[in-house]
């Protein structure tokens, strides 16, 4: 039985278990059509021309878990950002872990999706934001239909969530193989602040294939940094399908920094839906092996005096590939739309590919916007600049790749993630220098 | 302190150097003079260690060691340093961090600690005092928009940081106004001990008014046809090449 027969066979039992209203049955029903007419995209579709699923999908996953794993947090920590306080809210093989999370209802809600989409004092933000942003997409919708557990933020109004909160799925491998689909809303009220740290790991070779959901709202003037950390092993695949519906005047970032896994799918997509707005997203990539990474953005201005900013850094080496395609779209009534887009990438390796891809649809007359890519090598003088002065070749080249991600580095604004991606990047280069730029 | 011998270079199987013998002592100030193509730069990239440049005949031997095998960082280590005509900009590393990279590097592959921040600091006010650099510029990037002048200043500031025991200045003066040749002209002087050696690379008579050299050797058609003394540099500020090539044409 193929992946997609199993899913669908697999949403009856999982359906009838569910304890969720009415809304919610509704919508996964929905869903799950949805899927089953569209099946797996192929590479027939023009938006994963360069990415094919068909390997990972061959996977005999298992797609709920059949027991719940417990992992003990000093084996973890390192997956964490533990040097400053935060929220955490913790799944073990799709399954919340209580131990390793600090959730609350303090003030705001840091807590769980299960718990969201079945209690009644829920039913309100549930019915007004779930799957609202979210695309009738064949991936969404797969995990709209299996959707039961990640995290839930709510953020009311007026808030400066003073501890970053922090997102964590991990996997034990206890199965041979495991699909997860979490899926997480978050509502952010009008003039509040909140950053937000996500990570996917798995701890063993066995294969993982991870198909998550995010859906964002930030309200009136809201302030919402959404950091991605995807440096899973070698085994783990990742489609990432976040949504994000800004309101008048707020500003939302995603950094995404792509560093492990055998394959990532990033389907980041922008909706501004009043004016003033600023769309802010940032992404480097360091991959090598054969690793795929496929940044596939969307931004849609649909109100006038709105902005975006893109900038994605790309190193590639050995036989890994990439892909960019950044979508922008203005619509009529967007006029005075500022809309820039700059991906830039280095190709360390003969055998390593790049895709990229800018695509512009502008209907309004009055608007900026501004595209540019390139697809280099290191510079073979700057090397020799630096070696004629004791650095050696290979700490040189990691020094001209960590300068070439600075300007993306140098926007996160949580000096321990700055830290922590350092580390991974000079980790990942096989180097010791501090790159302390 | 540096000994070329027989030296042949070449690059995409263009021969550029044809037997170049240089003998360089500690506490002595070479000049190599040419006109343009004679294989000036060439050489000086050669002893640095470029790999472009393949050595077809001949070695270079640097304080009794062999060193044409050697990569160019571990020519660095040994006290190589190249003070390049065209300086390369590199953007998003900063003055500062570069050559604090630079430094523990070179202490590393000498089984030396990094050197404490304290330290790095103070040397760093220190020598760029010498060179009369502006703090606000160690923090830009290395090279980027720098003007000429600025350039090549901080060529001069990373040598005295790093303290060579041969420093080839390749066309040094080129680009710079007077006050800027004077600045650091005297930081090369400043630096300029018993123990260590300058070879300067020019075209042109006028830096080396300032930086006295010891001897003058002419460059042309990649080898040195004409050796002599400071004056020689003066024979060539007046009467130019043409005669030197007309004497190894002849």
């Amino acid at each position: 039985m193929d992946l997609k027969d199993k899913l669908l066979s697999s949403f009856l039992v999982f359906e009838n278990q569910a304890d969720v209203d009415t809304y919610v049955h509704d919508v996964r029903n929905d869903a799950i059509k949805i899927f089953e007419e569209k099946g797996f995209p192929s590479k027939k579709e023009e938006a994963w021309k360069y990415t094919s699923l068909n390997k990972i999908l061959k996977e005999d996953y298992s797609v709920f878990p059949k027991q719940e794993n417990a992992l003990e947090y000093r084996d973890v920590k390192k997956y964490f950002i533990h040097d400053i306080d935060t929220y955490k809210i913790v799944f073990i093989d799709g399954k919340y872990s209580s131990h390793l999370s600090q959730t609350t209802h303090d003030g705001l809600d840091v807590c769980l999706m299960s718990a969201a989409l079945s209690k009644p004092k829920y039913r309100l933000i549930i019915e007004n934001y779930f799957n609202k942003a979210a695309t009738k997409d064949s991936l969404p919708s797969l995990n709209t239909a299996f959707s039961n557990e990640g995290a839930y933020i709510q953020i009311p109004k007026n808030k400066l969530v003073q501890k970053p909160i922090q997102i964590i799925h991990l996997s034990t491998g206890n199965e041979s193989a495991t699909m997860l689909q979490p899926r997480n809303l978050i509502v952010v009220g009008e003039n509040s602040h909140v950053q937000i740290i996500e990570r996917h790991q798995s701890l063993t070779d066995n294969p993982v294939l991870t198909n998550s959901v995010t859906e964002i709202f930030a309200n009136k003037r809201a302030i919402i940094d959404y950091y991605k950390v995807q440096n899973d092993n070698s085994n783990a695949s990742l489609i990432d399908n976040t949504f994000i519906k800004q309101k008048r005047e707020s500003v939302a970032s995603v950094h995404t920094f792509a560093f492990g896994g055998k394959l990532i799918r990033n389907n980041l997509n922008f909706y501004q839906e009043g004016e003033r707005i600023d769309s802010i997203l940032k992404g480097v990539t360091i991959i090598g092996d054969k690793q795929h990474v496929d940044h596939n953005t969307l931004v849609h201005h649909i109100e006038p005096n709105c902005e975006s900013h893109q900038d994605y850094k790309g190193i590639f080496g050995e036989n890994s590939t990439g892909v960019f395609n950044g979508k922008i779209i203005v619509e009529k009534e967007a006029q005075k739309t500022n809309a820039f887009q700059a991906n830039n990438n280095i190709l360390i390796s003969d055998k390593a590919t790049i895709n990229t891809k800018p695509q512009l649809e502008i209907f309004a007359d009055d608007v900026k916007c501004s595209h540019g890519c390139t697809i280099g090598q290191l510079d073979e003088s700057a090397l020799f600049y630096m070696q004629s002065r004791g650095i050696p070749e290979k700490e040189a080249k990691a020094l001209l790749m960590y300068a070439f991600s600075n300007n993306v580095l140098s926007s996160v604004k949580i000096p321990e993630i700055k830290q922590r991606i350092t580390k991974i990047i000079a980790n990942k280069l096989g180097v010791n220098i501090g790159f302390d730029l | 302190m540096l000994k070329i011998d027989d030296l042949h270079a070449s690059v995409e199987d263009k021969a550029i150097l044809r037997g170049i013998n240089l003998e360089v002592k500690p506490g002595e100030v070479h000049a190599i003079m040419g006109p343009n193509g004679s294989g000036k730069s060439t050489l000086a990239s050669v002893i640095a260690g470029k790999e472009e440049y393949e050595v077809t005949k001949g070695s270079i031997v640097f304080e009794g060691e062999d060193i044409d095998e050697l990569a160019a960082e571990e020519r660095a280590h040994k006290g190589v340093f190249l003070s390049f005509q065209y300086p390369v900009e590199i953007p998003g590393v900063s003055v500062t961090n570069f050559i604090k990279t630079a430094i523990n590097e070179t202490r590393k592959a000498k089984g030396l600690d990094d050197m404490p921040a304290k330290d790095m600091l103070k040397l760093i006010r220190e020598k760029s005092e010498l060179l009369e650099i502006d703090r606000k510029f160690l923090s830009r990037s290395l090279n980027e928009g720098f003007s000429g002048g600025e350039k090549k200043r901080n060529e001069i500031f990373q040598m005295a940081m790093l303290e060579p025991k041969l420093a080839i200045l390749d066309e040094t003066d080129s680009g710079l106004d007077i006050d800027a040749l004077r600045i650091v002209a005297n930081g090369v002087n400043k630096l300029k001990s018993k123990d260590n050696a300058v070879v300067v690379i020019t075209h042109y008579q006028r830096l080396l008014d300032y930086i006295v050299p010891d001897f003058v050797h002419v460059l042309y058609n990649g080898r040195i046809v004409k050796s002599g003394g400071k004056e020689l540099a003066h024979e060539l500020e007046e009467k130019g090449y043409d005669w030197i090539k007309e004497e190894v044409n002849a």
